[in-house]
């Protein structure tokens, strides 16, 4: 995707309304709870705290890109299966940093999935069931 | 929050990065992993005119020793210390810290160079560059000088670059054999400053006795804080639970924090004469496991 932006512009913003996609979300604003989480090649990072400009040229993934093919990624498998939300406003965030997470960490224990969403934070306090739905995620990549 | 505008500048060389900063000076901020600078321009409690985003030059996002030296670019990212086999064996000091700094997310951004470059005496890395005895490199029109870590830090958030310098590389010294060292810290909760935290590097000789000692303190004043009357107390004896007191009760007294949100002053200057003892007893262990 392209587009003329002012240096100032946040991707955030570049993601949510030059692009028109609304599946990255804007929860603190601060650069603390990860709802604005997306993949920068390939590393989960808070794209409220980034200008657009920086990521000229290298490769963004947000939730939209996280379904392949009409086939939902494990890890979206996985939070609808064992409920990993509920009000669903930090769970594109978490997904994506769960992907990541799992490229680099197959074999996950229950503490390292806890460090990996430590910048992530549900306001349900939904945690038990995310750490559960990542715990699928891993065993299904695993197949 | 919006930041204010700025004139942006994506330069592909040192030299170049140098240039623009000879041209504004003062006027021009480096970005390098942004996650201090961004939150400061969304606040516009910084509102630089020309920003200068450094993460377009080659060559300067690596770790590896050469020459005596544990050698970290400018853009490595705290994520890429804890990635490195070599920093995770031979340095676990460097993982205790840049293990605690903000979260996951963040550190993947943020930069080892840019936590000292800040000068932001609740920045972690500066305590434990201090107990490595660390040096930065910094790149002006004028050429290369390396900067000692413990003359880096001249007053609050500001450091010995001039405005035409560019922090391009850190360079801790390889510790000898029976070397060993810790950060301990206390936060409140993941991606906090800290409460207070300590930085112990430690070199035991074969006989026993402590030849080298570093002591650096997070957030203990209006500058990040070596503990040299600790360190002095450790340095020649053997370190044992009396000596270990001691180092803890020197360090307490030579800090000066501010009582704020996260503990009164009182508190804090107890939390560091305990944290100095349990780095201390880390950093031995360390010692003996030759890391």
């Amino acid at each position: 995707m392209e587009a003329d932006v002012e240096p100032r512009l946040l991707l955030v913003h570049c993601i949510r309304d030059t692009f028109q996609l609304t599946g990255t979300h804007i929860g603190c604003d601060t650069s603390h709870c990860g709802a604005c989480t997306v993949l920068l090649d390939g590393r989960p990072i808070k794209s409220c705290t980034l200008f657009a400009i920086q990521a000229e040229g290298r490769a963004i993934t947000t939730v939209e890109g996280l379904e392949q093919n009409g086939t939902l990624h494990p890890v979206q498998e996985g939070f609808c299966q064992e409920h990993g939300l509920q009000c669903g406003f930090c769970t594109p965030g978490m997904m994506l940093t769960a992907a990541a997470f799992l490229k680099e960490n197959p074999r996950p224990t229950e503490d390292g999935i806890r460090t990996a969403i430590s910048g992530n934070l549900c306001r349900c306090t939904g945690y038990v069931n995310i750490v559960k739905a990542i715990q699928y995620a891993a065993a299904k990549l695993a197949e | 929050m919006i930041p204010p505008g700025f004139e942006y500048y994506a330069p592909t060389s040192v030299n170049e990065a140098t240039a623009l900063l000879k041209q504004h000076g003062a006027d021009a901020k480096i970005l390098s992993g942004g996650m201090s600078l961004i939150p400061l321009m969304k606040l516009r409690l910084a509102t630089p005119r020309y920003i200068i985003d450094i993460n377009r030059i080659p060559d300067l996002d690596y770790i590896r020793e050469a020459n005596g030296f544990l050698k970290i670019g400018a853009l490595t990212r705290e994520s890429d210390l804890e990635r490195s086999e070599l920093v995770r064996s031979k340095y676990p000091i460097l993982i205790d810290t840049s293990s605690t700094i903000a979260d996951p997310l963040v550190r993947n951004m943020a930069t080892v160079a840019g936590n000292l470059a800040h000068g932001d005496p609740a920045n972690d890395h500066p305590a434990t560059m201090l107990a490595l005895e660390a040096q930065v490199v910094a790149v002006g029109p004028k050429g290369e000088r390396r900067i000692p870590v413990s003359n880096f830090f001249t007053g609050i958030l500001s450091t010995a670059l001039s405005a035409d310098e560019l922090l391009t590389e850190i360079l801790i010294p390889i510790p000898p054999a029976g070397s060993g060292g810790a950060y301990i810290k206390m936060e409140r909760k993941v991606g906090d400053f800290a409460t207070a935290a300590v930085a112990v590097q430690l070199t035991i000789g074969a006989d026993g006795a402590c030849e080298r000692a570093g002591i650096g303190l997070t957030n203990a004043g209006p500058t990040p804080v070596r503990a040299k009357k600790a360190e002095d107390v450790l340095r020649g004896r053997k370190i044992n639970d009396e000596v270990i007191r001691q180092a803890g009760q020197l360090a307490s007294e030579e800090s000066d924090p501010k009582s704020d949100l996260r503990g009164s002053a009182e508190y804090k200057r107890d939390l560091i004469r305990v944290l100095t003892a349990r780095a201390i007893r880390r950093a031995l262990e360390r010692a003996g496991n030759g890391s």
